[in-house]
């Protein structure tokens, strides 16, 4: 049986966030803040980005007025739910000396927290981390407590950004799974319907308390085809098949210096990325000795210390950390995970400084992938 | 006699400086009094009439090296020190005084001061490491005031300084500001700076300047690059690469670059 599909107004979006909040959840949503539009806790309805839309390109980022009031009307930011669900910082272990050493470890109370925008992509960023932090080998209990609280509300791209590449990922431009509701916007003079679908059975529960309105016969079938034409319309592309093979094949390829020239071995890319999860221990300790804590920062894959052992670095120059972070977003991962460390959402190309574009790379390895430059392990990778 | 056991000793010298980064030393409060306490403040003009002869266990060296008296002077504190620390921009790249190496100091000097010949000057600013070897060198202008209490800390306990050398942007990006350069246009040293103030400008809309030097694998000619691109011309970049660690090379060579390509 179809699950049922709801029709929300506008105004129903007050009454979405007063449910949210009687349900324990503090609602987050999009917001207006300095230059871009970026998750923040949301008091109200009249604080989402109405008119306001985003244009993205390599190392570009403008926010723009629409022409008419969209709520939705933008795309992906520089931020994402990974600092929400994996947060920068954290303090793992205090350890305290008094005669004896005692070591404190708090458990991390799960937060309930709904995110009300959450794009497709996004949504594979999180099943991303879920496989990743959440495995049955080992498990991250801080994260574990932020997404077992986490409520996901989507919202479809019903068009996308000149960045995004969802579409060849699979994973956008609509929610098919890992959400508790989906919307669909469908601007209208001055405000907006939505087509909600529930995803979860909290989902379903919050759209019957809030309305009895069946969605009209056919806004599913424009919903689908919206979605499909933002999916046709994007012209940036990555074959995540064939891409770990072609990786394999130009570990030498002179692509690698030229794009090494430009990288500047900031790790923007990395700390935008929705998937990105690698961290470094600190450790730090009080002056008398009598305390300590160990903390936990997002770290990078550019950083010279990221592959630091004793006696020195693996990875020495920026060449072989870009070669290190397309061949573990695009083939490694596949290959440990079972699925792209990549979901498409085009992050990286706008926050990258240097323009860096990762479908333009993999593309310029694709086209020369099978000429005569040396292949195999190399001695001079570095 | 006390039985104590015998706490570090730790000297502080100043070449040519603003004073700045004794200061932060000073302004450490609470934290001063811990340190007062784990290690023994043995040479400090800045706040002490105490001056203890060496040797010294720990010398924090401020300033750059501009005269023929400072350049030999800082071969005797090498000698008297077991652990050299240089702190602050001026010691580890030449500070801003070494926006003279670009230029005629002689002609400043006749430009300055009304007797000239008075003024004896070596025509370079240069860093500590250039004239000793340098066992740490604590970034900045001026340097944190965390960063120096984790280096006394870290070298007291025996382990490695929480000091990183990775560039400005891992910290903005982890306070959640919006990159600048990206959403603004502004141009950023950001990306080839390394990290320590925690983004500070970023976070109230300026562009990086730079303060903590270049960072470990410091892209300038790219950077150089995409300022161009933003609408900068050479004799901007020059400046925004020609601040407070103007001397270091790589900030040097790009800025020396930059006109002629
Ligand atoms: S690819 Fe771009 S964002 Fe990533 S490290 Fe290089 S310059 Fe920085
Ligand atoms: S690699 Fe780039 S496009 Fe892919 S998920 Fe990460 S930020 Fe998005
Ligand atoms: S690309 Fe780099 S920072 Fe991102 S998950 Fe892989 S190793 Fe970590
Ligand atoms: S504002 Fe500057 S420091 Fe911050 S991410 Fe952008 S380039 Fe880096």
């Amino acid at each position: 049986m179809r699950k049922k599909q709801y029709r929300l107004h506008q105004s129903d979006l007050s009454s979405l966030l007063e449910n949210l909040r009687r349900r324990g959840y503090q609602p987050y949503g999009p917001q207006r803040r300095d230059h871009a539009i970026e998750w923040l806790p949301l008091d109200g309805i009249h604080q989402l980005p109405a008119g306001w839309t985003t244009t993205t390109a390599p190392a570009t980022y403008r926010m723009q007025e629409r022409s008419d009031q969209a709520l939705f009307g933008y795309w992906t930011g520089p931020d994402s739910l990974k600092k929400l669900l994996h947060p920068p910082e954290a303090c793992l272990l205090k350890a305290e000396y008094n005669g004896g050493v005692r070591f404190v470890r708090q458990a991390p109370a799960e937060v309930k927290r709904a995110f009300i925008g959450v794009r497709a992509c996004d949504l594979a960023a999180v099943a991303a981390l879920d496989r990743v932090l959440l495995s049955d080998r080992w498990v991250d209990d801080i994260y574990q407590a932020n997404r077992n609280g986490a409520l996901l509300i989507a919202v479809n791209c019903t068009s996308s950004a000149p960045t995004c590449f969802c579409a060849s990922m699979g994973s956008g431009p609509r929610a098919r799974s890992g959400y508790d509701i989906a919307l669909t916007e469908r601007v209208g003079d001055g405000s907006s319907e939505f087509l909600a679908e529930p995803g979860s059975e909290a989902g379903a529960s919050i759209l019957e308390e809030l309305t009895a309105l069946a969605a009209p016969a056919g806004w599913e079938k424009e919903a689908e085809e919206s979605c499909q034409s933002a999916a046709a319309a994007q012209t940036r592309a990555v074959d995540a098949s064939s891409a770990p093979a072609v990786i394999d094949r130009t570990f030498d390829h002179p692509r690698w210096d030229q794009t090494a020239r430009r990288c500047l071995a900031c790790g923007n890319c990395t700390s935008v990325c929705p998937t990105c999860f690698c961290v470094n221990i600190e450790e730090r300790n009080a002056l008398d000795l009598r305390s300590a804590e160990r903390l936990r920062v997002w770290d990078s894959c550019f950083t010279q210390a990221f592959t630091y052992i004793h006696g020195g670095s693996i990875r020495t120059t920026p060449k072989s950390r870009y070669r290190q972070w397309l061949s573990h977003k695009l083939a490694r991962w596949q290959e440990q995970f079972g699925m792209p460390g990549c979901t498409g959402c085009g992050r990286c190309i706008a926050w990258c400084p240097a323009g860096i574009d990762i479908t333009e790379e993999m593309a310029a390895l694709e086209a020369s992938s099978g000429s005569t430059y040396p292949t195999g392990v190399s001695t001079h990778g570095n | 006699m006390s039985s104590e056991p015998t706490r570090p000793r730790i000297a502080v010298f100043k070449f040519a400086s603003c004073d700045g980064c004794q200061l932060s030393l000073l302004d450490l409060e609470d934290d001063l009094l811990a340190i007062a306490g784990a290690v023994e403040i043995a040479y400090f003009p800045e706040a002490s009439r105490r001056m203890l002869k060496g040797p010294y266990d720990i010398a924090l060296v401020e300033g750059s090296i501009t005269t023929h008296h400072d350049a030999n002077l800082i071969q005797k504190v090498r000698r008297s020190a077991r652990t050299l620390i240089s702190i602050g921009a001026c010691a580890t790249s030449g500070g801003i005084q070494a926006l003279r190496n670009f230029a005629d100091s002689g002609e400043y000097v006749r430009m300055v001061y009304a007797k000239p010949d008075f003024i004896s000057t070596l025509r370079m600013s240069t860093p500590i490491g250039e004239h000793v070897p340098v066992d740490f060198e604590l970034r900045g202008c001026p340097i944190q005031k965390n960063h120096l209490v984790e280096l006394i800390t870290a070298t007291l306990a025996g382990r490695k300084p929480a000091i990183p050398t990775s560039s400005v942007c891992l910290e903005c990006k982890r306070r959640s500001n919006v990159c600048l350069m990206v959403a603004a246009g502004t141009p950023c040293l950001g990306p080839v700076t390394q990290a320590g103030c925690g983004a500070l400008c970023p976070a109230y809309g300026r562009g990086c300047y730079g303060c903590f030097g270049p960072m470990e694998s410091a892209n300038a000619p790219s950077l150089a690059e995409r300022f161009t691109i933003l609408g900068a011309q050479p004799p901007e970049i020059e400046r925004a690469f020609r601040t407070y660690n103007a001397w270091a090379w790589q900030f040097r060579k790009v800025s020396e670059e930059v006109r002629t390509s």
